[in-house]
């Protein structure tokens, strides 16, 4: 006798969510289009959990939702003021830890991070500010790397490897030394194969990956958060296509 | 029916550009009516240097040089509620740029390896505040009650700030709309 495979479901805040079989958290709250806060997710990318961004309470328990495995009768707490304050202090940590200046990044207004912090009513950086000294890459004639806005949430190391097929990025370092490498003899970006279309060159959630030459082709009242709220789901396309202008 | 007295409010720019000040008077004429329930205490506005005891300070620009540290701490001395406006007032903004160099190679750079300078050489007059090593957020010098965002933030930020400190409530900024650049 063949029986019917148990509808299975967890419960996100007050949901009852389906998931098949090998769905992360995050994966069957984006198919049901709950949002859970997130930077270093992208779907069809392997999840890694490094931003922390995504942290639910799983009956109780803190865990990332990108890299936990969705399991029957999980009651889990996501759009909480505890998390979402837990959140803002990561997401100042975030740009305290870097060099963050919106006003003169060419990002801004595309920017996830930046869109993240409107989300989650961020005002101000809260900690001591750090400003790195980190080295800028314009090596390359067409992509810029601007170390100073990295958040090391590897997703260009990722698919550079998973969906360009090449090997162009890495994290070297560990904790407070932690930085974004190129794997090239000479470190630079020009010595490697990396290309404009590549989606590594694309995806970057801050501003330290750029397409040279179209960092204004949208002006500042059109660009993706112009139009969007980072907390509508299924924005990654626009992410990777860019904010246009009118005409282009 | 007996009106209440009016809040005094000063307002300064540290290592800003005056473009917070700017986007304030861009509230036009609704600074006629603010203007029935706010007097301006020390502010460029209205040219007054002594700064008075005041119920609001708006502070824009971070902290570059030891007049912006002296300003700033007298500012928080003197106002009930002190308030950091602005990108660079929040997190140094444009200005702490030069962070990622020494102050030494900032001044060698400005006045001794400019191309055609007479008399090339850093200023040292004994009027001129000393430089700080960094550019901090006021934050990091004093303690600040309220946050306002922007570069600038707009004149309707502003006018919806003030209007809920009047009213006497507790200003809700970012409910509504929030930018940094």
């Amino acid at each position: 006798m063949v029986t019917e495979p148990e509808s299975k479901f967890i419960r996100i805040d007050d949901r009852e969510i389906p998931f098949v079989h090998g769905q992360t958290i995050m994966d069957a709250a984006l198919a049901a289009g709950v949002y859970i806060p997130h930077l270093c997710h992208f779907p069809g990318i392997t999840p890694q959990g490094n931003c922390k961004l995504c942290t639910v309470e799983v009956d109780g328990k803190p865990l990332t939702a990108c890299t936990s495995p969705a399991a029957a009768g999980q009651r889990i707490r996501n759009n909480t003021p505890e998390l979402n304050e837990a959140r803002k202090a990561l997401t100042q940590m975030l740009f305290i830890e870097g060099n963050h200046i919106c006003p003169s990044c060419e990002k801004t207004g595309n920017c996830p991070l930046q869109a993240m912090a409107y989300h989650l009513g961020m005002l101000h950086g809260h900690f001591p500010a750090q400003f790195p000294v980190r080295e800028v890459d314009a090596s390359h004639p067409t992509i810029m790397l601007d170390r100073d806005r990295c958040i090391l949430c590897s997703l260009c190391v990722r698919a550079s490897r998973e969906v360009d097929g090449k090997n162009v990025f890495a994290i070297a370092g560990r904790g407070t030394h932690a930085s974004l490498i190129v794997n090239t003899a000479s470190g630079k970006l020009v010595d490697s194969d990396i290309e404009p279309s590549d989606l590594a060159a694309r995806i970057c959630p801050v501003g330290a990956i750029l397409i040279k030459e179209h960092g204004y082709d949208a002006p500042i009242g059109k660009r993706i958060f112009d139009q969007h709220k980072i907390n509508e789901i299924g924005l990654e396309k626009i992410y990777i296509a860019g904010a246009k202008s009118d005409d282009s | 029916m007996t009106h209440k007295p009016k809040l005094k409010l000063a307002t300064t720019s540290l290592a800003g550009c005056f473009g917070c000040h700017m986007s304030f008077l861009d509230m036009d004429e609704r600074l006629i009516e603010l203007l029935e329930h706010i007097e301006f205490d020390r502010s460029p506005f209205t040219d007054i240097k002594q700064l008075d005891h005041c119920d609001i300070g708006l502070i824009e620009g971070g902290v570059c040089n030891a007049e912006n540290v002296h300003v700033l701490r007298t500012y928080r001395a003197n106002c009930r509620i002190l308030v950091a406006v602005g990108a660079c007032a929040i997190n140094g903004g444009v200005p702490a740029l030069r962070n990622h160099f020494s102050l030494k190679e900032c001044l060698e750079e400005a006045y001794v390896k400019t191309p055609d300078m007479i008399n090339p050489h850093i200023p040292d007059d004994p009027e001129l505040p000393l430089l700080l090593n960094k550019v901090y957020p006021v934050h990091e010098v004093v303690k600040i009650d309220y946050f306002l965002p922007g570069c600038p933030p707009s004149a309707d930020t502003f006018y919806r700030f003030l209007s809920e400190l009047i009213e006497g409530k507790e200003p809700q900024i970012g409910k509504v709309e929030l930018r940094y650049d």
